[in-house]
């Protein structure tokens, strides 16, 4: 059924059908509010180099009573009735909402990482409805890269652990192209639609405002910078005492060493040789998963950033166009 | 012929289901039917999700899995806890009797269920959206029949449903029914492709009318007048101010989400020294 194909990228491209869209977009309406996120699962199968997504579920909110047996038991009995209605009942990724565009985090990495370990080609769909809201349906697809796949195996997140591995917060997701593919049926129903619905376009996507949206993402922005120099400061003491100590461990056995020089020149026994390591306790390295994780969390919303002030310039200038008609 | 009964508001997600089931159907059934979930309101029932559930039918008669459909409904609740059983649909032109039997199914499941026929086999060239209740009728105490009802069936969508079906009508004019999704400077170019148009169409319209080839219609005229005052008339140099401190505002959000990416980007490169 899954293709091993090249290693670099099993998967290509991911087609996406209109109805998994729409139930996306719906769960998170009904269900999400404020900064908490939705989650589902995705079905489909996978044809060739590409994942078609057919179908997708959503998953319950975390209560407070009782969480896991609750989520396999849901998964599994949602999957065993799906396919009686022949519906895909292949797992192969789930999909998230996010808030601004926070979505680079611990559970998702671990999340992703299980996932992608079980099934080679899954996928997590970010699914951003404020942007979404803004104009236009903003859906991405990830996958692990296969370096962070090796570390999150040997689950090494110490220093060396990434060094070695030369993995910068670029190489930790990599992006995959969608494209949405509607049956014949669906189109029928897509002219049915706009023939019977009287909705009319609202145009969000030229709206002028900006200051709001920017305020919030800059806000998230700063708040993940502070993380990020916090991080770092706590890199540095650990740097500053693993060389103090270094230092300190030199000193001892130097002195040591000279006692020992001098009890030898006046005959008596020289003194045990301890232990160094256990009088000197290493300090404990910080870990740079975090740091990985809040710099790529800063690149994205960077990114987003950027896209948005973008699209605004590109508004004012039209409205400039229209003013200069006028006057 | 007055309609009595609610008024049956859909969400485009249900009949995009509705839909999908029916081309998945066993080989030889020749419909699909499943179960509706929504609210009900005082004047107006709103379906928002759905679920099909197995069925065989025959010309004599017709097993529905009332187990499987009870599953699915429970599954549905954990999510949406305010999801009620709001009726059932089915795929094809016209109301069997074997639809009477499933219904009385249903009511027994909802209080009034909504029956909703697609027809998607297009038998009128057109995919048939309607929505039907019961209603009792014959004569008191003798043979009494149940009479499905037409109701008035309404489309609402969610701001970012419209958003969601307005890409995927984009898919209809692809070759090859595939469309991806555009990124940020180019969806603004398209909507203002379609901002033209628009005003193109306007345009060509007041020509006629000017030409005295249409007659001019007052209501259009208030319309026309309206969308010109629209336009704010500000002095040139409050809107080059206003502009300039916009379009500075952007610039320095840009130019520090650059200077902030080359910072982690360097901090990166230093740490893996």
């Amino acid at each position: 059924m899954a293709s091993r194909a090249t290693l670099d990228s099993p998967v290509k491209q991911i087609q996406i059908e209109g109805l998994v869209v729409l139930k996306m977009i719906k769960h998170y309406q009904e269900e999400g509010q404020g900064t908490e996120v939705v989650q589902g699962v995705l079905l489909g199968l996978v044809v060739e180099d590409r994942l078609e997504i057919t179908n997708c579920f959503p998953f319950p909110q975390h209560t407070e009573d009782d969480a896991d047996f609750d989520e396999v038991q849901y998964q599994m009995e949602m999957m065993r009735s799906l396919r009686h209605v022949n519906i895909d009942h292949l797992h192969v990724g789930w999909y998230q909402s996010t808030y601004y565009g926070s979505f680079v985090s611990r559970a998702l990495l671990d999340s992703q990482f299980s996932y992608q370990h079980a099934i080679e080609e899954s996928v997590v769909l970010i699914y951003d409805p404020i942007k979404t809201a803004q104009g236009s349906l903003s859906l991405k697809a990830y996958r692990l890269t296969p370096k962070l796949m090796e570390i999150c195996k040997e689950k090494d997140f110490s220093a060396e652990g990434l060094k070695k591995a030369m993995i910068g917060f670029e190489h930790m997701f990599e992006e995959v192209p969608i494209v949405i593919k509607n049956s014949h049926l669906i189109n029928v129903l897509m002219w049915e639609l706009e023939e019977k619905s009287t909705v009319a376009d609202k145009h969000e996507l030229l709206n002028l405002s900006s200051s709001n949206h920017l305020e919030k993402s800059l806000q998230l922005l700063m708040d993940r910078v502070d993380d990020m120099s916090q991080d770092i400061v706590k890199y540095n003491t650990y740097s500053r005492n693993l060389s103090k100590q270094q230092q300190q461990k030199h000193q001892y056995t130097q002195r040591r060493q000279q006692e020992n020089a001098q009890r030898q020149t006046r005959g008596e026994p020289p003194l045990p040789e301890e232990d160094i390591s256990k009088m000197f306790k290493p300090p404990q390295p910080p870990p740079r998963m975090d740091t990985l994780l809040i710099a790529g969390q800063i690149n994205n919303y960077c990114q987003n950033v950027k896209e948005f002030t973008s699209q605004n310039l590109g508004k004012l200038f039209l409205a400039e166009a229209l003013q200069g008609h006028n006057s | 012929m007055a309609v009595h009964g609610p008024v049956v508001k859909i969400h485009p997600v249900v009949l995009a289901s509705i839909a999908d089931s029916y081309e998945r159907r066993n080989e030889g059934a020749s419909r699909v039917i499943g179960t509706l979930l929504g609210t009900v309101d005082k004047h107006s029932v709103e379906v928002t999700n759905c679920f099909s559930v197995p069925h065989n039918e025959s010309e004599d008669e017709v097993a529905v899995d009332m187990e499987f459909a009870k599953n699915m409904y429970e599954l549905h609740k954990k999510v949406s806890p305010t999801e009620v059983i709001i009726g059932w649909y089915a795929t094809g032109f016209d109301i069997t009797e074997h639809s009477v039997l499933i219904h009385e199914y249903y009511s027994r499941e909802a209080v009034n269920p909504i029956h909703l026929t697609v027809d998607t086999a297009l038998q009128s060239n057109k995919m048939n959206i309607r929505a039907y209740i019961s209603a009792q009728m014959g004569v008191p105490g003798k043979t009494v029949g149940v009479m499905f009802t037409p109701l008035t069936v309404k489309y609402i969508y969610y701001d970012t449903e419209r958003i969601g079906v307005g890409l995927l009508q984009r898919t209809r004019d692809a070759p090859n029914r595939a469309k991806g999704l555009t990124s940020d400077l180019c969806q603004v170019g398209g909507a203002a492709t379609r901002v033209q148009d628009m005003l193109t169409t306007v345009l060509a319209y007041i020509e006629e009318v000017l030409s005295g080839k249409v007659q001019a219609d007052n209501s259009v005229g208030r319309f026309l007048t309206d969308l010109v005052s629209k336009v704010p008339k500000i002095s040139a140099e409050d809107f080059e101010s206003m502009l300039n401190s916009n379009i500075n505002d952007l610039l320095m959000v840009t130019y520090l989400a650059n200077l902030t990416q080359a910072q982690i980007a360097l901090n990166e490169k230093l740490v893996i020294l």
